[in-house]
């Protein structure tokens, strides 16, 4: 039992945390988010250089074949810097189910493209009906010659105006709620009958309405079984939800320093308010929440990952575990910075917004609390008369 | 980053379960469990034969100690495997005093005779010992106490009032911190460590009983005791330091996790029988995230102790962290027993085991959930308050 990094996995930490470092300080950061464009094409490509964009891909497509346990170490220093460029939408989601999906033509064709910074595709899924139901897609495609023809909407599709291609989930199918009947489309971004309503998120990332109206889609850019894709998407939605709590335990640890560093700094009274002992227990419950989030990240980064139903355990315990520490460690490190946390100027309030949206993203805290009771909850045994009960 | 276990520590985990299974005496596990249907007490025969069994195989009943003391030098992992092993078969614990406590005293600052004098009984479970540290006027603030010892010739003489001592009714020895010199700059430095004979005349003990009614504490009284200098742990007025290495020591399983997982099972379990709404409690949404909640914050603390177990085992030694683990811990016991006296509705009235109470009412299983309810308010009380606990780490970790 251990919970150390290997070699390269200390090397991919001491890159990624140099990245953010030196590539991406906070006045750096803060220009970016400020541009039209709301990311940086270059830090892409420097993505690509160092070679961050391959992580998670087989090393038969020229990927590094990492596993969760890299994912973390690239989300988790992202999450320190803030980063805003769409690595979790584009590498870890879109690019995974590409990965698991993708015949061998496609997967030689798109991966390397993926990998050199060239496209970028994103995931658009969600709907304006379908909250976090990965299933409810009403969004439709009908087979015309060789050709499907898809209609629908799709909301708030993170990475959207810095993508190349969309993945699209559309019913080939069955009735709206089925999970049978979803099937994955490829397609360019410029393709007449997409329309993109590009806005900036509260926590300064990109997201878009994407409206299709009678896009054509060759029958052979259907990405896996036609009508059969719901059980990947779920997959890939689960490894990303513990990509982004990686993301969350790297911005909890930034406002949990922050904090304890300001109040050892800010004085009232002619002390430093950390001198008071409601303030002293605070940090601390930030701190005993910090490390319980870190710890149940850990119990699904090393959970079997390949066992579908220990995966969706793993993802569902992890974010609503994550959840919940969210709220506590963002909202007191709000409130411990006093005026200086409700500020845009200062970047406490930065790491909130992006924590709390987080917190939202692919399933908020009761969302995975139930989706956690369903799979831990339906086969309990019934009481043996005959034993004791020993609660002490 | 692996959690799995290696083959060596899976054939570890069999042999403890066999060994359990073979060795756990029917009669004490029969015993314990009409008492707690009954609501009675346990009798020291109850609280340690399962340590006097241990204590013939291997160390098994010292896990942390040294081969070189009789223990079995477990490792980490297999210290954390041998708690989940015994919570699973539902094992009487083993006495913290002497295996967790005096024990690592003893062999890290006590000299040879002492050891030879007090470490094989603390090892076999033949020695009951308990534990001398908080005072009437001394509880958080534990270095203002005022227990005396002065010197006079080869012996100390020793009077005053210890309070809390868990189980003294059963004990042979007590290990006490007492004040050596009253006159100390700070009163940390004029602290000693002894180790007290209950036997001794002029110490009298007097149950202080608890809100569920149980006799687990008492008052230790302390009227001119004679105690051998020879009785000293390492040097006079170093006590303290002792005292504090004792409360930072033994970390595996203060966390409590095998046990709480091992009751919130049961109260899945009890859930099952009882009815809410015409149908099995447990399909109860309220109660069922209750449930969901405790069992989420369980799996994260156990992380929590794997996290600190490893660093352990990289020889990166014991500090306080072991705080957090104390906090957690018992929020989760207070949490679950409160899960479990919730759980059986109306029979979390009756209160039996009593002198007034004869007859015995309602399920088995809900015997005494309220009084577990009631007695663990304790939890986050003892071994340090969990704001001590807040204050140590605001101080040892976070530098405030």
């Amino acid at each position: 039992m251990n919970f150390d990094y290997t070699e390269e996995q200390t090397l991919l930490e001491n890159m990624v945390t140099s990245f953010v470092r030196d590539d991406y300080d906070w006045d750096t950061r803060c220009s970016i988010v400020k541009t039209e464009e709301g990311w940086k094409e270059e830090n892409w490509k420097k993505f690509a250089e160092l070679g961050l964009l391959g992580v998670p891909f087989e090393e038969d497509n020229g990927g590094l074949g990492g596993e969760a346990t890299d994912i973390m170490i690239v989300m988790e220093q992202f999450g320190k810097g803030l980063v805003v460029e769409p690595y979790m939408p584009s590498i870890i989601l879109a690019g995974g189910l590409i990965s698991k999906l993708g015949s061998s033509d496609q997967k030689n064709s798109i991966i390397p493209e993926i990998i050199s910074g060239d496209r970028r595709y994103v995931f658009a899924y969600a709907e304006p009906q379908s909250r976090f139901d990965l299933f409810d897609v009403k969004c439709s495609a009908s087979l015309d010659g060789d050709n499907y023809i898809i209609n629908g909407f799709k909301s708030v599709v993170f990475g959207a105006g810095m993508a190349t291609h969309l993945i699209i989930s559309a019913r080939t199918e069955g009735d709206q709620r089925s999970k049978s009947g979803i099937t994955l489309f490829l397609v360019d971004i410029k393709s007449d009958g997409i329309t993109l309503q590009n806005y900036p998120t509260i926590d300064e990332y990109r997201a878009s309405e994407v409206v299709i109206e009678n896009l054509s889609v060759s029958k052979e850019n259907i990405l896996g079984e036609l009508g059969n894709s719901y059980e990947a998407i779920e997959e890939q939605v689960d490894l990303s939800t513990i990509a982004i709590c990686s993301e969350a335990v790297g911005i909890l640890q930034v406002l949990k320093d922050s904090t304890n560093d300001y109040c050892k700094n800010r004085k009232q009274f002619g002390q430093p308010i950390s001198a008071n002992q409601a303030i002293q227990h605070r940090l601390v419950d930030m701190m005993i929440e910090y490390e319980q989030a870190k710890s149940i990240l850990y119990m699904a980064i090393t959970a079997d990952l390949s066992n579908p139903d220990e995966r969706r355990k793993a993802a569902s315990a992890a974010k609503a575990r994550i959840g919940k520490a969210i709220k506590f460690v963002g909202e007191n490190a709000i409130q411990l910075h006093g005026g200086m946390g409700v500020v845009d100027e200062y970047m406490i309030s930065h790491f909130f917004k992006r924590a709390t949206m987080i917190g939202i993203l692919f399933g908020n805290v009761d969302f995975h609390m139930k989706r956690y009771i369903d799979l831990t909850q339906s086969n309990i045994q019934l009481i043996n008369e005959d034993d004791g009960i020993n609660l002490s | 980053m692996d959690t799995a276990f290696s083959s060596e520590d899976l054939k570890f985990q069999s042999d403890v379960r066999e060994f359990i299974s073979n060795n756990y005496p029917k009669e004490l596990k029969d015993s314990i469990s009409t008492k707690r249907k009954t609501g009675k007490e346990l009798s020291r025969d109850d609280l340690m034969s399962w340590h006097k069994i241990l204590g013939k195989h291997n160390g098994w009943s010292a896990p942390g100690w040294p081969k070189q003391y009789g223990g079995a030098e477990f490792t980490p992992t297999q210290k954390y495997i041998f708690e989940q092993e015994c919570a699973r078969a539902e094992c009487q614990y083993i006495m913290p005093f002497g295996v967790n406590m005096v024990g690592p005293v003893i062999y890290t600052f006590g000299n040879e005779e002492q050891k030879a004098k007090h470490l094989p009984g603390i090892l076999s479970g033949d020695v009951f010992w308990c534990q001398g540290y908080s005072e009437p006027g001394s509880g958080s603030d534990l270095a203002s106490l005022k227990t005396s010892a002065v010197k006079e010739g080869d012996h100390y003489i020793v009077n005053g009032q210890k309070t809390w001592t868990t189980l003294a009714q059963h004990a042979d020895w007590i290990f006490c911190l007492v004040r050596t010199n009253p006159e100390a700059e700070k009163p940390q430095q004029g602290i000693s460590f002894l180790l007290i004979d209950m036997k001794t005349p002029g110490i009298t003990v007097r149950p202080i009983k608890l809100m569920d009614g149980s006799h687990e504490v008492n008052e230790t009284w302390f009227d001119n005791v004679k105690v051998p200098v020879e009785n000293l742990i390492g040097q006079e007025n170093m006590g303290w330091t002792y005292a504090k290495f004792l409360l930072a020591h033994e970390r595996s399983g203060i966390a409590g996790v095998a046990r709480s997982k091992k009751a919130l099972e049961r109260i899945k379990q009890i859930a099952s029988a009882e009815m809410s709404y015409g149908e099995p409690l447990i399909q109860d949404p309220a109660f069922k995230s209750k449930i969901a909640n405790a069992e989420l914050e369980l799996n994260s603390l156990e992380y929590t102790e794997l996290r600190t177990l490893a660093k352990d085992s990289a020889g990166k030694g014991p500090g306080p962290e072991s705080s957090l683990l104390k906090i957690k811990g018992t929020d989760i016991q207070q949490m679950v027993t409160e899960l479990a006296m919730e759980a059986v509705g109306y029979y979390a009235n009756p209160h039996l085991g009593t002198t007034l109470s004869n007859e015995y009412v309602g399920p088995d299983y809900a015997t005494n959930l309220s009084g577990s309810y009631f007695n663990f308010r304790k939890a986050s009380i003892y071994g340090g308050s969990n704001e001590i606990q807040r204050n140590i780490i605001a101080k040892m970790v976070l530098g405030l």
